[in-house]
Parts: structure tokens; C-alpha cells; sequence
């Protein structure tokens, strides 16, 4: 207690204050002059009370000295005086700070921004219970190692597990919610009524479904995400009980989840409802696998036993049944499931931006070691004062925290707004796929990642300088003009580091050129189509056409003919899947070939007579479908190039007869064959694809594409407005033109995300690495300014001056470059997932990195060269 | 001179609180002198450190001080003993005389120590 008060008025000591100054010397002077006194009435002469007097006090000053060591803390005094001394320092040479703090910032904006991505994503855990042991469940067959579950065999892995706690069904679907002006369409999920127990999360207000909820004869419930709860019913709690119109049903709301509850796996939905075998004709076939599976493990159970377990009651229902042919099962924690996907792009990122931290250390290190360079001399006077080396080497701990404490608050900051940034880019349909994103800020964790990394700099930019200014003797610090070895060391060690930096740059420019090659390539790839002037939406037909395939094909008609008069329309087409996004399969056989029951799995899609002219495909025989292909008409049917080549080999297709595989399935008629669309993601292979007329199996969910020959963005919101005129309960949704889908289809954004990012990197890599070559070049060049006059006073020609200077530096440069393609080639492979159309080891690539940097290289070491070819010999001689 | 003894680690604060208890409140350069009185003049004392120990035992809030006028008409800041400080200086007096009259024990000629 007493210690406490003791060291709390120390700590007030800090502050100056005259006043105690004044009474300490007003009470040693009072304690003088009454010694005096004493000793001059005990008979010593005057001169000698004093001196006695002084003399037992034991001086003045270092009596004063321990008194107000006493008064204050002396380490955190001497701190102070070194802060306020380092900060001088700095202020005196701003571009040496300026320098040092912008460099090591951008090394740590870039680093916390990406670490705080990484921390959203892979560190921080999911906001279900004991999310460790949750799985997802798929079906796995040979095309498809995640593919989505049927209803029956959900049910049979339900009841035959012997690894779950609890095992769920749900299905990311839209619905077309009934508003007071029409109709809207909405994202959505069905759920088993165990989903949200499964998960362990409880409603913020209402209830969770209860069990049975999801059986047939159960009323409609439907639970609402807090942000449908916030954005639709202004957060009333009234909305408990109240009916909601979906898909034409009447649907209770029970309950709102929290506000931070998201599940990646099944995108954003606002309303989850109970999922109801009647709602969906799917969920009665088992060959019809439209559903995802979610199960918590029991304890101790692992993700491997679980999967074996799982295998093995896949394989027992192959036997049984023949639509399961050819089907495994397979379980993934839920984990990998929701952010596997970005856990590569995340990795390369972080390791980008760890390579550029390195490098601007590295930066500010030779900066720091040059300035140490230049204060030799200061050190050593200080030295031979009774500067002790702690307190010297203190003196540059110091310098080092202030610069480091100051970058770290210019790059926390610039690190928000990287990371807004960042978000910013990433769109909101991207984000509805990583809801985990929503976590995103500098959080402790983060927080604590910069302070490692500041402490690590801190300590970097302190132990160089101090190890390097006492490594030789003080003296040799003091002697005039000393320059022989300590410069030649520095020079040595300065060039190391800049070989260093080099590579690093190199590793990063190869990294960036290969992720923007690979999106280059992404997004040349041959797509079998014209994807610019195509204006593409999504519309559902309203309720009441539900089940009449006539009025379907005939509002599509009538859909079609109204857009296809609108000005600056070249043709539209329709389709029951967009281009790009993946869709359903079917299984077919080819009639006249033998066939035994095999699973031939095909992409499939119902598409009308002017949907390839639209998309401007290739027709490579036959016909495309006209309007003569109706219901009344035997069912014909396109290939793709990929099914005739599988399928047909060695076959004209055009005539032959196919089906799909089930027994009562009519035989379909081949008219044409087309060059491979990609349908599906654009890094995959092209399925075998089978199309169907639309006139002869109609959905009513279906996309529309329109090719324009004026802007197609601004013809969107005008189809919108012409399906509407014709009946306002249609739900047109997910208006975009093909380029925009293109862009933003998961394989470009991760690597258009990547690319922008590591180059951006590697561009700032690449200055800083010419910074420091030419730092190192110019630190040189200073040093032998005395050398170069001499030589060219001895009748050196400018061009032996160049050569010598652009030798010197062409030596680090190649050194620099070499290391860094070696390194690069093995960084690469890193980068493999994330690779298209381009080689890890690319020579282009390569050849362009080490080129660029080798000429910005020779640039920054060119302008040093200059300024000592143009030394005046005599100034030179004369300048010592 | 004399053979002196320097003042042992932590004792100083104990004599400066007996002697402002003993003699009321007295002047820096009058608490010195008052210790080397009694010790029999055997204690050598360095007056510059008197001043931090007075200062440290006021941050403790053993003593406190104020300014005053000295016997020869002098301005001098008197230190004097409060609560806190009396409280100490009976704790601390009975701890050093228990150890010293355990050390006492151990060093007589007769010594049954156990």
C-alpha cells in the first residue's frame, strides 16, 4: 500500500516541476548554511566550515542528483528524455523518417489487411455450437465428388448412421414472396425441422421449428433471418404468427434468427421454411438430388469414421436400388465445406503480403544501418564521454520504437481502409456466399498480429544498428576520415540485403504475372459463345401457372415476342439455366447402343429455338430447334460437341435416337450438334451437354438471354418493366448482363482478386527493391568518391566510371534475379490451385519479370552512376 | 578520528523515525546530527543520502513536512512523525528488537541456543 503510494508520487515526479526543484535547493542550501554555523562556533575558519561542510554533505550536486533520482523513476526518466531526444532526431531528417514510416507501413497495412481477412475466415470459428463437429453430407459420383443428396437416401443415412447425433437436409432455393404489388422473388431455404437444433443456434424471437413441422399434413412454417426480419418488417415482433405468401403458399412465421447467424452453404436466405415432401415433386424420387445434408458428429467420432460409415450405407443401397448405382457418400467438415473454397487464395495472399512486409523491413533496415553508418562518429564522442554502450544502445531501441510505433499507426489505419476497400470490391453477391466476412475488423486478434509484427520490426531496427556501430572499436569511430573497413563491411552486408530484396520482388512479380495470366486466360477461354451485348434475367411464372405447361410455353411466347420488338433487339432466346452456372443432369443412353443400367450422367437444359442464335453459337451439323418443335411433335433433342464425341464415337449422331434412362422414357431424336458452350464454371472442363426443346418440356422457372446491339446494361431495367406489363404476379430476378456474370462467377473474382492484389503487391515490391538498390548503389558511390576522382584524375574516361558503378550494381541485380527465379519456381506450386491455362514454371512469364526488373533496376542504379561519372576530379580530391 | 560504522541497509529509516519521535519536528541537518549523537558518534554518516531516505519515507507518508524557522533563526523544512509513520516505527522497533535479541542469544558465551 504504502509502495503503491510511494511509487504513484514517483510517477507524478515525471512531470517537471520547478517549484521542488526550488525547495530541494532551498532545504541542501538551509542544511549548509546550520552546518556552517555549527562549525564555525566549534572555531573552524570560515573557508574551511564550508568546505567541511560541502565535504560530508558529499557534494552538492550528486547530493541534489540522488534526491530527485529518488523524486522520480530514473529508467522511465532517461526513456523520456531518449523518446524526446529519438523524436528530434527524426524531425530533423524527415525524409529519412517520412521514408522509413511510409515504406514500413504499407509492409504492415498490407500484411494486418490480409491477416484480418484471414482471421474472418480461417481463424475465427463459425457461430454454430461446437462447430468443430459439424459435417456436410454428398453423394459423391464419378463427374460430381459433391453432389447434392435425394430425399429418400437422406433418410435411409439418417436412420442407418451410427456416427450422428443428429443429421438435417436443406435446399438454397428462391421463393416468390407475394408483396402488396405484385410478386417478388427471394432467396430461401427449406429445412428439415431439426436444421437449426443440428446447428445448435437458437431464434433471437419465436421459436425453432418443432419436430414433425416438416412432416406433409404440417402447416407452412417459416422462419426469418434478422436481416429479412429488419428490412421487410422494420423489426416489428408482431410479425410472430403472421401469415407471409410463398411460392403461392400461406406460410406462418415463428421465429427470427440472430443477427449474426449466417450459414455460407446455403447463400443468404431471408426466409427458411420447413421443408415439406408435397412442396417439391424432387423429394419423392430418389433419383433426384436437389438436397445438401448437415449432421453433427457423436463425440469422439472423427470426420474420417463418419465418411467410412457413410460409405459403407451408400454401398448398401447401391445393391438395393437401381438408381443408386455408381453412388458413394461422402462427409466434410462444415468447415472446409463453408471456406474451403478461398482457404488457397487467402494463403497466397497472406504469403504476398508477408513477402512484401519482409521486403520493406528489409528496406528500412538498410535505411537504419546507413543513418547508424553516418552517426559512427556521434556514437563514438558519446562513448568517450562515459555515454555507457546500454544507454547508446538504448538510444537506438528508442529511435527504433518511435519510427516502428509510428508506422504501426499509419498502417492500422490505412489497414481499415484497405480492408472497407477490399470489401468494397468483393460485391454483395460474393459476400452472401462468405457471410463470415461480416466479422471482418481489427479485432484483438488482429490487433495482436500487428504488435508482433511491430515488435519484430522494433527489435530488428534496433539489434542491427546497435550490433553493427559496436562491432569495431569506438576508436577507429573517432579517427579522422576513418572509412577502410567499416565501409567496405557495411557495403558487403548492404549488398546482401539488397540481393534479398531483389529476389523477394522477383518471387512477387512471378506470382502476379501468373495469377493475371491465369485470369486472362480464364476469361479468354473459348465459351462457345459471344458473351458480350447479352442482357440475361431470371423470371418464375406466377403461382397459377403452376401446373399447366401450356400456359407456360405460351407466357414464354408471349414473353419472347414483346421483348424480341423492343428497339435495338437482335434475338432472345430462353433457357432453363444461364451459361456459366453450372445446372441440372440427367442420365441418358444412346438407342441401338448396349446399355445396363450405368448412370451416363449429362448436363441438361430445356432451351428455345432462338437460344443458341442468341448466345451466336456454332452449329457444326444439323439444325437448331424451331417453333414447329412443339408437345404435339416427337421429342428431339441437340448435343454438344463433348456428348457426340463420348457418346457417338466414331458416329454421325444426327438421326440416331436417345433416352434417358429410366424405362418408360420416349426416344428423343438427335437434329443437331453444337460446338461445347461452357455452361458450367469456366476453369472446368466442358460437361457432355444434352438440350432439350422448351416447347416440349416447359418449366416455369426459366432464364432469358438477349442479345442487343445497343448497351445492355441499360436494357435490363426495360425487360424488367416489359415482363411486368404483360402480368405483374411474374417474378423477374437476378438481372445482369452475361460479362457481369462472367466476372463474377467464383473461378474470375478469386483469381481476379488475387491477380489485382499480388500485383499490387509486387508493383510496391518492386519499387522498394529499386529504392534500396539504389541506396545501396548511391551509399557506394559516396564512399568512393575519393577513389573515382582519383582515377579520373589519373585519366579515367565518364565510361570506365559507368562501367565501374553499373558493374557493381549488375552483379547484385543478376545475383538478385537468379535467386529469385529459382525461388518463384517452387513459390509457384503454391499457387497451383489457383493456376489456369498457364504452367507453374511459365518461361514467358519469367523472361517478362526478369526483364522489368531488370531494367527499372538499371534505371535506379543508373542515376548514382551518373552523379559519379560527372564527380569533378579535383572537387573529389579536394572535398576530404 | 574514530573508527566508524557505516549505517546498515535499512536502519536509516528507522533511526530518522526514532529520532523525529524522540525529539519532535526537526530540520534535515538536526535529524544527522541527532543520530551521530547518539550513536556515541560511532555511526558515519553520509548527509546526502539523509535527503532521498527523508524523501522516500515522506512519499510513503511516514513523515510529512513544512516549513518552519530553525533555534538560529534560519528557514529549514522540519519534518515531524505522523500516524502512518508511528504506526511503522513501533512495528518496525519491535521487529529489530526481536532480532536482535535472537542474534543476541546466539553470540553469548553461556549459549544454550536451541
Amino acid at each position: 500500500m504504502k509502495r503503491l503510494r510511494a511509487w504513484l508520487i514517483r510517477l507524478c515526479g515525471l512531470w517537471p516541476a520547478a517549484r521542488r526543484e526550488r525547495e530541494l535547493t532551498d532545504e541542501i542550501e538551509s542544511h549548509l548554511q546550520l552546518h556552517i554555523a555549527d562549525n564555525l562556533r566549534s572555531g573552524m575558519p570560515p573557508e574551511q566550515a564550508r568546505r567541511d561542510a560541502i565535504l560530508q554533505l558529499g557534494g552538492i550536486e550528486p547530493a541534489k542528483e540522488a534526491y530527485r533520482d529518488r523524486g522520480t523513476v530514473p529508467i522511465l526518466e532517461n526513456l523520456l528524455r531518449d523518446t524526446r531526444y529519438a523524436i528530434r532526431q527524426l524531425r530533423k531528417n524527415p525524409g529519412f523518417a517520412c521514408t522509413a514510416v511510409l515504406v514500413l507501413g504499407l509492409g504492415m497495412c498490407a500484411s494486418v489487411a490480409i491477416f484480418a481477412f484471414v482471421d474472418a475466415t480461417l481463424i475465427q470459428p463459425l457461430p454454430y455450437r461446437d462447430p468443430a463437429r459439424l459435417v456436410g453430407l454428398f453423394e459423391t459420383v464419378q463427374l460430381c465428388p459433391r453432389c447434392p443428396l435425394s430425399y429418400p437416401d437422406y433418410l435411409d443415412w439418417k436412420r442407418l448412421n451410427k456416427v450422428f447425433t443428429g443429421a438435417d437436409a436443406f435446399e438454397d432455393t428462391g421463393f416468390t414472396l407475394r408483396t402488396t404489388t405484385g410478386a417478388e422473388m427471394v432467396r430461401g431455404a427449406r429445412v428439415t425441422a431439426g436444421f437449426f437444433k443440428t446447428l445448435g443456434v437458437a431464434p433471437a424471437l419465436g421459436r425453432d421449428f418443432r419436430a414433425g413441422e416438416d412432416s406433409p399434413e404440417a402447416p407452412h412454417t417459416v422462419v426469418l433471418s434478422y436481416a429479412a426480419w429488419q428490412k421487410r418488417y422494420a423489426g416489428n415482433a408482431s410479425v410472430l404468427g403472421r401469415t407471409v405468401t410463398l411460392n403461392g403458399a400461406a406460410n406462418i412465421v415463428i421465429g427470427v434468427l440472430p443477427r449474426d447467424f449466417h450459414f455460407a452453404a446455403a447463400g443468404e436466405p431471408e426466409y427458411w421454411a420447413a421443408l415439406h415432401t408435397t412442396s417439391n415433386s424432387c423429394y419423392l424420387q430418389r433419383g433426384c438430388h436437389g438436397l445438401h445434408g448437415l449432421a453433427r458428429l457423436r463425440d469422439g467420432v472423427s470426420v474420417q469414421t463418419a465418411d467410412a460409415n457413410i460409405r459403407l450405407i451408400a454401398g448398401e443401397l447401391q445393391k438395393q436400388y437401381a438408381s443408386n448405382r455408381g453412388q458413394g457418400g461422402s462427409v466434410i467438415s462444415l468447415t472446409e465445406l463453408e471456406v474451403g473454397h478461398i482457404r488457397p487464395i487467402l494463403i497466397v495472399l497472406l504469403c504476398g503480403a508477408g513477402l512484401l512486409l519482409l521486403i520493406a523491413c528489409v528496406n528500412v533496415t538498410s535505411l537504419v544501418l546507413v543513418r547508424a553508418e553516418s552517426r559512427r562518429r556521434e556514437m563514438a564522442v558519446r562513448t568517450a564521454l562515459g555515454g555507457s554502450r546500454a544507454r547508446l544502445a538504448g538510444q537506438f531501441v528508442t529511435e527504433a520504437v518511435v519510427l516502428v510505433a509510428a508506422a504501426t499507426v499509419f498502417g492500422l489505419v490505412s489497414a481499415r481502409w484497405l480492408m472497407r476497400l477490399l470489401i468494397g470490391l468483393i460485391g454483395a453477391d460474393q459476400m452472401a456466399g462468405m457471410p463470415f466476412l461480416y466479422g471482418l475488423g481489427l479485432n484483438p486478434r488482429v490487433l495482436a498480429f500487428a504488435a508482433a509484427v511491430s515488435l519484430g520490426a522494433a527489435a530488428l531496427f534496433s539489434i542491427t544498428p546497435a550490433w553493427r556501430s559496436f562491432l569495431p572499436d569506438i576508436r577507429e569511430g573517432l579517427a579522422e576520415g576513418s572509412r577502410g573497413s567499416a565501409g567496405t563491411t557495411w557495403r558487403r552486408f548492404g549488398a546482401n540485403l539488397v540481393v534479398l530484396e531483389l529476389a523477394t520482388a522477383v518471387v512477387l512479380l512471378v506470382g502476379a504475372g501468373l495469377l493475371g495470366k491465369s485470369f486472362y486466360r480464364l476469361l479468354h477461354v473459348d465459351m462457345g459463345m459471344q458473351p458480350d451485348h447479352l442482357a440475361t434475367l431470371r423470371v418464375a411464372a406466377p403461382d397459377s401457372m403452376h401446373d399447366s405447361d401450356a400456359k407456360v410455353v405460351a407466357l414464354a411466347h408471349e414473353i419472347m415476342n414483346r421483348i424480341a420488338s423492343l428497339p435495338g433487339v437482335e434475338s432472345v432466346g430462353i433457357s432453363s439455366m444461364l451459361p456459366v452456372i453450372g445446372g441440372n443432369t440427367m442420365w441418358i443412353r444412346v438407342l441401338g447402343h448396349p446399355f445396363h443400367g450405368e448412370h451416363n450422367e449429362v448436363g441438361y437444359r430445356q432451351v428455345s429455338s432462338g437460344y443458341f442464335t442468341a448466345l451466336r453459337a456454332k452449329l457444326l451439323r444439323g439444325r437448331y430447334f424451331t417453333e414447329a418443335d412443339d408437345a404435339s411433335k416427337p421429342p428431339v433433342v441437340i448435343i454438344d460437341r463433348a456428348l457426340a464425341e463420348k457418346y457417338f464415337p466414331g458416329e454421325d449422331p444426327v438421326g440416331r435416337q436417345m433416352a434417358y434412362s429410366g424405362a418408360t422414357s420416349p426416344p428423343m431424336q438427335v437434329v443437331g450438334i453444337v460446338e461445347d458452350i461452357k455452361e458450367g464454371a469456366l476453369d472446368e472442363t466442358t460437361w457432355p451437354t444434352l438440350y432439350v426443346a422448351y416447347n416440349q418440356d416447359p418449366d416455369d422457372h426459366f432464364s432469358l438471354v438477349v442479345r442487343t446491339s445497343k448497351g445492355e446494361q441499360a436494357l435490363l431495367p426495360t425487360l424488367s418493366a416489359t415482363i411486368h406489363r404483360i402480368d405483374p404476379g411474374i417474378s423477374t430476378y437476378d438481372l445482369r448482363t452475361m460479362g457481369d456474370r462472367i466476372d463474377n462467377t467464383q473461378a474470375a473474382y478469386l483469381r481476379r482478386c488475387s491477380a489485382w492484389l499480388v500485383g499490387g503487391f509486387a508493383l510496391l515490391a518492386l519499387l522498394l527493391g529499386a529504392a534500396g538498390l539504389y541506396g545501396v548503389i548511391a551509399y557506394s558511390v559516396s564512399r568512393r568518391t575519393r577513389e573515382i576522382g582519383v582515377r579520373m584524375a589519373l585519366g579515367a574516361q565518364r565510361g570506365t566510371v559507368y562501367r565501374l558503378i553499373l558493374q557493381e550494381a549488375g552483379r547484385l541485380i543478376t545475383a538478385g534475379i537468379a535467386i529469385g527465379l529459382v525461388c518463384s519456381v517452387a513459390a509457384a506450386t503454391l499457387l497451383r490451385s489457383l493456376l489456369f491455362g498457364v504452367s507453374a514454371a511459365d518461361p514467358e512469364t519469367m523472361a517478362v519479370v526478369a526483364g522489368v526488373l531488370g531494367i527499372a533496376a538499371l534505371l535506379a542504379s543508373y542515376i548514382p552512376a551518373r552523379r559519379a561519372a560527372s564527380v569533378n576530379p579535383v572537387d573529389a580530391l579536394r572535398a576530404e | 578520528m574514530t573508527d566508524k560504522t557505516d549505517v546498515w541497509q535499512g536502519t536509516l529509516a528507522l533511526m530518522v523515525l526514532k529520532t523525529i519521535e524522540t525529539m519532535g519536528p526537526l530540520h534535515g541537518y538536526g535529524i544527522a546530527r541527532r543520530i551521530e549523537q547518539t550513536s556515541g558518534n560511532l555511526l558515519s554518516l553520509n548527509y546526502g543520502t539523509l535527503y532521498p531516505a527523508l524523501l522516500k519515507l515522506e512519499q510513503e507518508g511516514s513523515i510529512a513536512s513544512e516549513w518552519g524557522v530553525s533555534e538560529n533563526h534560519r528557514k529549514a523544512k522540519f519534518y515531524k512523525l505522523t500516524r502512518r509513520g508511528r504506526r511503522q516505527l513501533e512495528k518496525e522497533a519491535r521487529d529489530w528488537q526481536q532480532a536482535t535479541a535472537i542474534l543476541a542469544r546466539f553470540l553469548s558465551p553461556s549459549g544454550d541456543a536451541v
